[in-house]
């Protein structure tokens, strides 16, 4: 029988094209600054850290747990690092939960982090490896085309996309932290941003951004001691599938599927889209939402996009989805789970601020990396499980 | 805590140079080791991986070595960029959760795609070391000098560990030949280092009723702990983590000690570490000093250390793993057998 | 043959790595000629000076100026140098060097003659460079006596806020005798995959292991066709480096006859807005001059003028 685990501290730094205010020691300890004062704790009350980034090109760091072992209070400690791709934000958070569920330890500090601007986001992920088929297009080019097959199959109109793009950049000119704050975005610009990989435009697409987050997850006995009412887990998934093999499905992966139905049977969440209050969800690219939501079990099959054209998932509707602005406004791509993990964590505390979903009492967050393949998810609530 | 033990273990035969694709590595060994436990792919609840995309040359590499798991229908999986040793750690900490009851853990690495030495500058603070161009190999120069200074132990005693090591995998020699040769490394002559190779292993871990088969080994304690980076702010003579990390794992009355000392000269700093006396045998396996892959020679020394209990005769074994320069961040595991 | 299955491959970058507060203070002072550290809450001094106590995690509090002398806590003597080091013509040691007022060693090098002149405890000066830009190799290397002019060069620059670390690293790669057959295949102007034993299914290009069985393929490769069908698409409009068409272009997933997986590939020969799923294509190769061992011997898959196939609703065609 698993132990209990509760989110009592949570941070975040402010998210930007370039922190070049910080060093990326400054930049971690800044999350972690703010979730250790959220939680009414200290480095040295941490049993052990859980640091997750993905991979270490774009700041030419080799293993940096190594190097930021100190700067983050672990020296003497336990310190793992986690690399799942871009779901690694919210696998960091899970492996750290598992510390706590394991009852090996009582108080985790979890970080995930990316400090993009020392390098450039595309080289690193672009290299022409010999021997290896060659790079067609940029990252975009990879989900692209899944995006056409998910528009061909559901029937979706074209304008879909543009929705979800405006809907999470206003929601982010509600959360100071966001990096992008599009004032004057709406659909008009968002349809006429320049093509990058069709279907996807400039302005449905995501930033790259340096940025830090952090949790200071622990046991039932310290579950009150944090400055908000804890977040409890209620239950928590990962599952990965091959990349590319006969017959998947790219758009509709079963991984995601396998993922969110064992940690709602964990949660005891029947009926998704009534038990759950907001979600908190990986999208990169502003299809994704419909995408995910058959995904997660939100809406049927080939009908995401019509719960995102009712004004299902904007504030106010009935099920909010990416309230901070998600990934759509800030992505620093090892942070980017743990994002969504702690926002859904902030919902269900009260601690949203502008972005707050109201009597938000259930929240899932969801992460997803590589070529679909990697998911991690955890729904978070007021009650005590 | 749930009992856990290793039931399976396969590692590649040591190889300077493997240029099979990373999935076919992963195959190889994860299928070698379920076929040890007589379990197959189907009986697997969690799989974890280390692995190092720089010593790989790509983003992603684990994700190319995923092919060799068969994860279909999808797998619980996670991986470290670490030392596959700390794969093995998540997997145990995964299985004392209570609802999974085997976990395979898997690493890979290729010492032949890159010189070692400069990736291992990278890995060192990007500020005031990497600059520098200052390697392992030179910091472990700094590590032997402060253990010779202490005047506990001599540049033979370290020949003695590579004549010894060298034996255990059917090589010869003797000490006094080896002391001809050249100072490089501070105190460090050629033979002080790693033969550095390519190469994959895996374990399987069981958990509760399942943990008890003929020939498991028991994980009885197993913690790790990391110390500050600077090498300008420890005594690198001792080794603080490891001796900690032993403490916390209760390492006692140990028969065979596998440690991965990369280099001679850390084997004694560890067995001081973990106190281990005359009558403990050091690296049956030979040690990482004769074949050391990168992000898999810490799980080869857990697998080795289960070898000594399941065919080697021994009741207690330790198993140490480690990462960081001059042994940084340590691992310790506490293994038993004779509970099947 | 063996020469044309290997090859370099380069990681490079010429990081930037911004500095914040306590780090700014540190490289300015070395452009300055000046070494700084960074006192603790128990008002220890580390060097060089970190934000953090590492000890604790706890935030350091200010920088204090050191040195610029020091004593040898510990060192090494490197007998062969390295092109990367800082000293590369002689041999030369390392050494952790206590700055006078400061707690902790800082790693750099010491230049003497000999092993024989390095001793435990003795003092060493910084001996700076002529031209300094912030960076640990401001400082040459430590030497046993003082320079003969220890005044500092005052900058008049702006102050840094980040400093450049180039990184390179270079791997040597050697294609796996899988690949290598697939490659060769290639320029034989054939297309071959590897077949799943247990599900049958035949993979391009081919795979070291079945992603569903985790179990090695069949150990014949399997020639397909070079005609296939385009299961989906997009049309690239954005230029990024090693770009070999001019954007719009399409990428493509090809389902080749014969293969179970699409192969990502580029579609040419036509206007991209003609592009459909669906679409029916056969392979174009580059001139025999330019056939290399790569995918890209390959030139773009074009349309053939058949009837599109239509697609199922799992992205497979009928």
């Amino acid at each position: 029988m698993a132990e209990r685990c509760a989110v009592i501290g949570i941070g975040q730094t402010r998210h930007a094209a370039k922190r070049l205010d910080v060093s990326l020691p400054g930049l971690v300890r800044e999350a972690a600054q703010e979730a250790l004062s959220d939680a009414n704790m200290d480095w040295s009350d941490m049993d052990a850290v859980v640091l997750g980034k993905a991979p270490d090109m774009f700041e030419g760091v080799i293993m940096p747990e190594l190097s930021l072992a100190g700067a983050l209070g672990a020296v003497g400690k336990p310190m793992m690092r986690v690399h799942t791709a871009g779901s690694v934000g919210g696998s960091t958070a899970v492996v750290a939960s598992n510390l706590i569920r394991s009852g090996v330890h009582r108080r985790v500090l979890t970080v995930a982090y990316e400090k993009q601007s020392e390098s450039n986001a595309m080289w690193a992920l672009s290299h022409k490896y010999p021997f290896a088929p060659p790079v067609m297009a940029g990252a975009g080019g990879y989900f692209a085309p899944v995006i056409r097959e998910y528009i061909r199959r559901s029937g979706a109109p074209d304008h879909i996309g543009h929705l979800v793009a405006v809907k999470d950049r206003i929601n982010g000119l509600a959360n100071p932290k966001a990096h992008l704050q599009l004032a004057d975005i709406d659909i008009e610009k968002v349809r006429n941003s320049p093509m990058l990989w069709e279907p996807i435009r400039y302005l449905e697409s995501c930033p790259s951004s340096d940025g830090a987050a952090a949790m200071v997850l622990t046991d039932e006995h310290y579950a009150d001691a944090g400055s908000a009412p804890p977040a409890w887990l209620h239950g928590a998934a990962m599952r990965s599938e091959p990349l590319l093999f006969a017959d998947r499905d790219e758009v509709n992966p079963r991984a995601g599927w396998d993922a969110a139905r064992a940690m709602y049977d964990e949660a005891g969440i029947t009926n998704p889209i009534h038990d759950i209050d907001t979600a908190e969800i990986y999208v990169p690219f502003s299809w994704y939402e419909p995408m995910w939501l058959e995904n997660l079990g939100f809406s049927d099959r080939d009908e995401g996009w019509c719960r995102v054209e009712d004004g299902t998932t904007q504030m106010g509707g009935a099920l909010p989805i990416n309230p901070s602005g998600g990934v759509m406004c800030s992505n620093p791509i090892g942070a980017s789970g743990m994002l969504r993990f702690a926002e859904a964590a902030m919902q269900v505390r009260g601690q949203a601020g502008d972005h707050q979903v109201d009597g938000a009492k259930v929240a899932l967050g969801h992460a997803y990396g590589g070529g679909s393949q990697f998911f991690s998810m955890w729904i978070v609530g007021a009650k005590r499980p | 805590m749930r009992d856990v033990a290793i039931i399976g273990y396969h590692r590649m035969l040591p190889s300077l140079q493997n240029t099979a694709e990373e999935s076919q590595m992963v195959s190889i060994v994860v299928s070698g080791a379920l076929n040890q436990a007589g379990l197959s792919r189907r009986d697997v609840d969690f799989f974890c991986s280390g692995s190092c995309d720089y010593n790989m040359g790509r983003p992603f590499s684990f994700v190319m070595a995923l092919d060799g798991i068969g994860a279909w229908p999808p797998a619980c999986e996670s991986h470290v960029e670490m030392d596959a040793a700390w794969a093995l750690y998540e997997a145990w900490v995964h299985l004392q959760m209570g609802h999974a009851e085997i976990a395979v853990v898997y690493g890979f690495g290729k010492s032949s795609l890159v010189d070692m030495e400069m990736v291992s500058t990278q890995q060192l603070d990007p500020y005031f070391l990497a600059p520098l161009g200052v390697t392992g190999t030179d910091l472990a120069g700094m590590q032997a000098a402060a253990l010779l200074n202490t005047g506990r132990y001599s540049t033979r005693d370290f020949a003695e560990v590579v004549i010894r090591s060298r034996t255990a995998v059917g090589g010869s020699g003797t000490a006094k030949e080896l002391l001809q040769a050249p100072q490089l490394h501070g105190p460090l002559r050629a033979h002080d280092l790693p033969v550095r190779a390519d190469g994959a292993a895996a374990v399987v871990l069981a958990a509760g009723p399942r943990a008890c088969v003929h020939g498991a080994a028991h994980i009885i304690g197993i913690d790790h702990r990391i110390e500050a980076h600077s090498v300008g702010a420890r005594d690198l003579s001792q080794s603080a983590s490891t001796a900690l990390a032993g403490k916390q794992a209760g390492v006692v009355n140990v028969d065979v000690a596998e440690l991965h000392a990369s280099y001679s000269h850390q084997e004694f700093i560890l067995k001081d570490a973990l106190n281990l006396g005359g009558g403990v045998v050091l690296n049956p396996s030979g040690g990482s000093l004769v074949d050391d892959i990168p992000m898999v020679s810490g799980l080869i020394r857990l697998g080795e250390a289960a070898v000594a209990i399941r065919e080697g005769g021994a009741n207690r074994a330790v198993a140490h793993a480690s990462s960081g320069p001059c042994l940084q961040q340590n691992l310790v595991c506490l293994l038993e057998g004779g509970r099947g | 043959m063996s020469q044309l299955f290997t090859a370099p491959f380069e990681l490079a970058y010429p990081y930037k790595r911004s500095l914040g507060p306590t780090l700014s203070v540190f490289f300015n002072g070395l452009r300055d000629g000046r070494l700084f550290g960074a006192r603790t809450e128990e008002g220890r001094v580390l060097v060089p000076p970190t934000e953090y106590d590492p000890m604790t995690g706890r935030s350091t509090k200010d920088l204090v100026e050191v040195g610029p002398s020091g004593t040898v806590t510990n060192w090494c003597w490197v007998a062969q140098p390295r092109s990367d080091h800082p000293i590369t013509d002689r041999p030369f040691a390392w050494a952790t060097i206590q700055l006078e007022g400061a707690d902790t060693g800082l790693l750099h090098v010491v230049a003497t003659d000999d092993a024989s002149q390095m001793k435990l405890g003795m003092r060493v000066w910084p001996v700076w460079a002529e031209e300094r830009v912030g960076t640990m190799r401001d400082i040459q290397w430590f030497q046993t006596k003082p320079p003969p002019d220890c005044s500092n060069q005052h900058t008049v620059a702006a102050p840094l806020t980040q400093i450049i670390s180039p990184s390179r690293l270079c791997y040597q790669v050697t294609a796996s005798e899988l690949l290598r057959e697939f490659l060769v295949a290639l320029m034989d102007k054939k297309i071959v995959g590897s077949r799943c034993p247990v599900t049958g299914k035949v993979y391009v290009p081919p795979r070291g292991a079945s992603p569903v069985t985790g179990q090695p393929m069949e150990s014949d490769l399997v020639e397909v066709a070079q005609t296939g069908t385009v299961t989906t698409f997009c049309v690239v409009n954005i230029p990024f480096e090693g770009q070999r068409l001019k954007p719009p272009y399409v990428c493509a997933h090809v389902l080749l006859d014969g293969a179970d997986v699409p192969l990502l590939h580029l579609v040419g020969g036509c206007d991209a807005a003609e592009v459909t799923m669906g679409m029916r294509v056969s392979a174009v190769w580059v001139d025999d001059a330019q056939m290399a061992p790569t995918l890209e011997s390959i030139a773009y898959f074009q349309p053939t003028g058949e009837t599109d196939v239509s697609m199922l609703d799992d992205a497979k065609p009928a």
